[in-house]
């Protein structure tokens, strides 16, 4: 079942009164024509004033009742239409961050943003006008024939004629302009990459003096888009004239069959005139429909982007510890064994036949050109993503076969792009352990080297840091990822590249502020700069994904062409 | 008052399209007045209906063929209406957004370098397409509802004064009674968009991150924090749309009350034998299509006031200050030989900081410069002057003997290869890409180019080679590969001199090496400015400049930097000191 249809059946209650209260608004409106009729046949053709009169405050009682109804069912219905919305907020939430790194990368994070503000807000403006509309519009156009029935029978025959007619032309109209609407919106989008393109890329554009010939792309696109908006416009825009016509020919031929019935005495000419007004109130809601329907195609299509993510599932795999391969004895601490990396809708592998061994309390340096994997490879330790061949195994027990909360708090892993999060900087800290006293957090900062940092700011621990660090350097966003990293003394820490803002010589404090923190502390740090890993008890060279040889700084520059490679390139005097 | 100079300003706009505008306005007063017509003859239709034996079938037969070719008129003209102000709309946004690029083009680069490019960008997509909204919505409803008031005004008044005194008196309370009810809703809808704006802001700052937010394993304290906020949002949204969806209500009852009061003066004075039933039934009808447009008027002035404020803000940009053109008599510079020199140069890109001061350079045909410094110093402040970017405050910048205030842009950019750390590539093919700079290459020339800039090995190895449609996504190149096409784009067309601002920053060390051959035969004989951050790779340029803080420190070779032991030699070994 439709998880948006599930949230609503808890709001069954407002989602029942809602129409409900709506369906009594439109009997007492449908009711009107009927006491009209009878204000003229009983009042003004028998004379009668104070038949008039109660017609009238019955009038005035109708459109009382109506009020109340009304207001009551919109109560309801925005009750249950922000209840959805908010549940679906946080049910969208709370998916999106059991997402696997895999799911995240596949939908992309402005993708996930949106689906939780834009298209979470359409489909509750739709919830709250289809309780609110969509069932009071039909129930009018039916409701108008059905009382005409009451009113004559032969005369409402012109009702059943013309009703389908209506249908058929507004639902034609309708459908032949959605897939009009989205051309539109598609060449909206490349008139806006155009201008986007323009702006960012403006110093390469004016460098090739090329702005006359993007103007005139440009005008292009853009010509393209007001004659695609002038095409759909022709067409959306016979939907009132139409059903204006349909309804107008309705109504003489109405006319003429209630002449005729006067003629032979069955029925009045206030019975004329009520029918005359059901037919206008038919008109009436069909435009209104007609809108709705627009609003409504729009909110179903949002509905069913974020049902989409909400029917996601982490692909993320677990197995028992207790199978096959769930364990594997070997006294190393951590183990890659034939390791191999195909991402989601990637052809070719990313790493292969990855095999190496550390101890604990190694310090193991991962160094390789741009895309030769070091990233991917230190992101399946912390079973950030799975592995599609071979196995990874963290004190003998594969890290699939780990809770993933037990197991990433083993671990403080700092990224390549250094984020910090709007807060105080204590609190950012504490990211890595809410548990941690004054003296941890003091040490952990004093060991990243952000001691300074953190003097440097006015209110120190509690200084204010931006949305994205904004106000901090990139070096200084650095050292206090870092610091976070260190302050849940993880058994393992990866540093992704993770110094490339510090200069060579804080560089080298850290590394060595990191070993006395704790001496049983596995470390990887994965970096371009030979200089950062030629201390490390063993290094891991990659190439296009391969390992092309291990062993030390000195062993390497011996035996291993691409080290050397690296390394001169680097150091050559 | 501003608001007012905004809608002249979109009046000049409409001027171009003024025949449709006649032609809308000609097309409305047709449908309004058939629309208004056709319930008095059907009340005419209804009286020859009297009761039983008594029915004048004939005229009413009259009645019906007017009645039918009204309709169809009334059909026709309001469809032509729509076109002509679809026209009008789309052509005029269409006018503008075209007005908004052109000033793109030509705008100093000092107002991209300081303003958002997704502010500008919303102001010529969003802001454009919300006027665009907002003007259709004026066209089409805004006249034909005050014509359709007027109109039912007039035909009520020569029908019958007195019941038009009712509908007059009672309907501008259903206006009031909006008026109301939006001024309420006001706070509470600014209220909402602060905690949605709250919100928002908290979901990107976790979404974007969700990978450190896992790794952290911080997702159940996220959830609740967000549940807080997610609480907050839901309480004001409901008390927010319940009080604004009070407005159709309670405008419905105060129609429906007119309703009922015409009915009542109608009857009433149709039984002393002053009214017939047929007309009573053309005012009932009347009433409900006089209050309708009251309605939709002041939906339609609180979204053209917003269509308005948009517009401003489009206008805003097309407004601002162009560039300075190419002076009258400025000079093309051809068959250049690259000696530049800049004299006393001085340039701040605000007054209050100023930045270079006095600097002076003088570069020899084929010499190779490198610029190096710390972050900030005026490394690529020097390049924005180079290529003319931003212009000096005072000081002159030769290339060749020629002043280049006194070159024309064109001229003077073509002459340089830039290639910037900040990799730009457009939507398009990866040939269409490379032929950039020089769109009339043959296949040869740019895969002898893609050659020597090591790309044409990873060229061949996409899914349609050089055909390969690089989207917006950069179709799954790597920063490093976009470099090189970057690269590729300069070795076509291999102007006489060359910049090189931290060209080979996101590739790696070891295919830089080889660029770096690449990039040693280009640069032969050719005048070439070098900023880069390792050291390394600039070691053998003819002159390094050492910067900071705008000014150059220090000049001259590798070796004789080193030997001055200065601040070069500082920087140059702390990048070997462990």
């Amino acid at each position: 079942m439709n998880p948006i249809i599930k949230m609503l059946g808890r709001y069954k209650k407002e989602a029942i009164l809602g129409p409900l209260f709506k369906l009594l608004e439109a009997v007492f409106e449908l009711l009107v024509p009927l006491v009209v009729a009878s204000l003229i046949d009983g009042g003004i053709l028998r004379k009668d004033k104070s038949h008039i009169v109660q017609m009238f405050i019955f009038l005035i009682l109708l459109a009382v009742i109506g009020l109340i109804s009304s207001v009551t069912a919109q109560y309801f219905a925005a009750k249950a239409a922000v209840g959805v919305s908010t549940r679906l907020r946080s049910e969208l939430f709370r998916k999106i961050q059991s997402f696997s790194f895999s799911e995240i990368d596949k939908t992309g994070a402005s993708t996930l943003i949106t689906r939780m503000t834009g298209d979470v807000n359409q489909v509750q403006n739709g919830i709250n006008m289809f309780l609110r509309l969509f069932l009071r519009s039909p129930f009018i156009v039916f409701g108008a024939m059905i009382m005409a029935f009451t009113v004559d029978f032969q005369s409402a025959l012109v009702f059943v004629g013309v009703i389908p007619v209506l249908f058929a032309v507004v639902f034609a109209i309708i459908l032949v302009s959605i897939p009009l609407y989205k051309k539109v919106q598609e060449k909206l989008d490349k008139v806006t990459l155009k201008t986007r393109e323009n702006l960012t890329g403006v110093r390469v554009i004016r460098a090739f003096c090329r702005e006359d010939k993007e103007i005139n792309d440009f005008r292009q696109m853009n010509q393209e888009l007001a004659d695609s908006q002038n095409y759909v416009g022709k067409i959306s825009a016979l939907m009132n004239p139409v059903t204006y016509v349909i309804i107008n020919t309705a109504i003489i031929v109405l006319i003429y069959v209630g002449a005729i019935r006067v003629e032979q005495g069955i029925i009045t000419q206030g019975a004329v005139v009520a029918l005359y007004n059901y037919m206008s109130q038919i008109l009436v809601e069909l435009i209104k429909l007609a809108n709705l329907i627009i609003t409504m195609t729009k909110s179903v299509a949002c509905a069913g982007r974020v049902t989409a993510i909400l029917k996601t599932e982490s692909s993320l795999e677990s197995i028992n510890a207790d199978s096959e391969c769930g364990k594997k004895e070997s006294g190393n601490y951590i183990e890659f064994s034939d390791v191999g990396l195909v991402y989601k809708g990637a052809g070719e592998e990313s790493l292969s036949n990855i095999s190496f061994s550390v101890k604990k309390g190694e310090t193991v340096g991962i160094i390789g050109g741009t895309g030769s994997g070091k990233t991917s490879l230190v992101h399946l330790i912390p079973h950030f993503y799975d592995c599609t061949s071979g196995g990874i195994y963290i004190d003998g027990i594969n890290v699939k076969a780990y809770p993933v909360e037990e197991l990433r708090k083993k671990i403080g892993i700092v990224m390549q792009k250094s984020v910090l999060f709007k807060g105080t900087i204590r609190e950012n800290i504490l990211w890595g352990n809410g548990n941690a006293s004054e003296k941890e957090i003091s040490e952990a900062i004093e060991a990243a080297q952000a001691a300074d940092v953190v003097n440097s700011k006015k209110d120190g621990l509690d200084e204010m840091i931006e949305q994205n660090g904004r106000n901090l350097s990139g070096g200084q966003r650095q050292r206090l990822t870092i610091a976070r990293a260190l302050v849940r003394k993880p058994e393992i820490l990866i540093l992704d590249d993770s110094s490339s803002a510090l200069d060579y010589a804080t560089d080298a404090k850290l590394r060595q502020s990191i070993k006395k923190l704790d001496s049983n502390m596995t470390v990887f740090i994965v970096s371009q700069r030979t200089s950062s890993i030629m201390y490390a008890d063993k290094i891991i060279v990659l190439d296009d994904g391969k390992i092309v040889g291990t062993g030390t700084h000195e062993q390497l520059l011996e035996s291993c062409e691409v080290y050397r490679e690296i390394h001169l390139s680097q150091n050559e005097k | 008052m501003k608001q007012k100079q905004t809608i002249s300003k979109v009046l000049t706009y409409i001027k171009d399209y003024k025949f449709y505008l006649i032609g809308s306005v000609v097309f409305a007063l047709i449908t309004v007045a058939f629309t208004l017509y056709i319930p008095i003859l059907i009340g005419n239709a209804i009286d020859c209906i009297i009761k039983a034996g008594n029915v004048d079938f004939d005229s009413m037969f009259r009645i019906f063929t007017k009645t039918a070719v009204m309709a169809v008129i009334a059909a026709l003209s309001q469809w032509i209406m729509n076109l002509l102000n679809n026209k009008m709309t789309y052509y005029v946004s269409r006018d503008i957004r075209n007005k908004a690029i052109e000033k793109i083009e030509r705008l100093p680069l000092n107002y991209l370098d300081t303003h958002s490019s997704g502010d500008t960008l919303s102001r010529v997509i969003a802001d454009v397409d919300q006027f665009s909204d907002g003007l259709l919505m004026g066209f089409t409803q805004l006249f034909t509802g005050v014509v359709t008031i007027i109109g039912t005004l007039g035909f009520m008044l020569s029908v019958n004064y007195i019941i038009t005194a009712v509908v007059v008196v009672v309907t501008p309370l259903s206006l009031f009674v909006a008026r109301f009810i939006s001024s309420r809703t006001y706070n509470l809808f600014k209220n909402q968009s602060k905690i949605r704006g709250e919100q928002t802001a908290f979901i990107e700052e976790m979404i974007e991150n969700q990978k450190v937010v896992q790794a952290y394993s911080h997702q159940e304290e996220n959830q609740k924090k967000f549940d807080c906020i997610n609480d907050e949002l839901s309480k004001s949204s409901l008390k927010a749309l319940f009080f604004s969806s009070l407005t159709n209500p309670c405008t419905r009852f105060v129609n429906n009350s007119v309703y009922a009061g015409v009915a009542l003066t109608g009857a009433l004075m149709a039984v002393t034998g002053n009214l017939t039933v047929g007309v009573l039934t053309c005012f009932l009808s009347y009433a409900n299509q006089y209050t309708k447009p009251f309605n939709e008027i002041s939906g339609v002035i609180t979204e053209f006031q917003n269509a308005i404020a948009c517009a401003d803000r489009v206008f805003e940009l097309i407004e601002e200050e162009p560039e300075q053109p190419d002076s009258e008599n400025a000079v093309t510079l051809s068959e250049v030989c690259g000696d530049v020199e800049l004299d006393n140069v001085e340039f701040s890109y605000t007054p209050e900081r100023e930045l270079i001061k006095n600097l002076n350079l003088k570069v020899k045909r084929g010499q190779r410069i490198a610029i190096v410094g710390p972050t900030g110093c005026g490394k690529t402040t020097l390049i924005n002057l180079l290529m003319r970017f931003y212009d000096t405050v005072s000081g002159d910048i030769t290339v060749d003997g020629n002043n280049i205030r006194e070159v024309t842009r064109k001229s003077l950019r073509e002459n340089y290869g830039m290639i910037l750390q900040d990799t730009w590539l457009k939507t398009g093919t990866v040939k269409e890409n490379i032929t950039f700079g020089k769109p009339d290459a043959t296949d040869e020339e740019i895969i002898a180019a893609a050659k020597s800039s090591h790309a044409h090995s990873f060229i061949k190895r996409l899914p349609d080679g050089y055909n390969t449609v690089i989207g917006e996504d950069d179709g799954g190149l790597s920063q490093g590969q976009k470099q090189l096409l970057c690269i590729t784009r300069i070795m076509l067309s291999l102007p006489p001199m060359l910049i090189l601002d931290e060209a080979t920053s996101s590739i790696d060390t070891r295919t830089e090496l080889k660029i770096q051959r690449a990039f040693q035969k280009m640069m032969t004989g050719r005048t070439s400015f070098i900023v880069a951050h390792r050291l390394s790779t600039v070691k053998n340029a003819d002159v390094l400049l050492v910067m900071k803080d705008g000014h150059i420190i220090e000049q001259g070779t590798h070796e004789e930097l080193l030997a001055q032991k200065g601040f070069y030699s500082n920087l140059y070994n702390s990048q070997f000191s462990h």
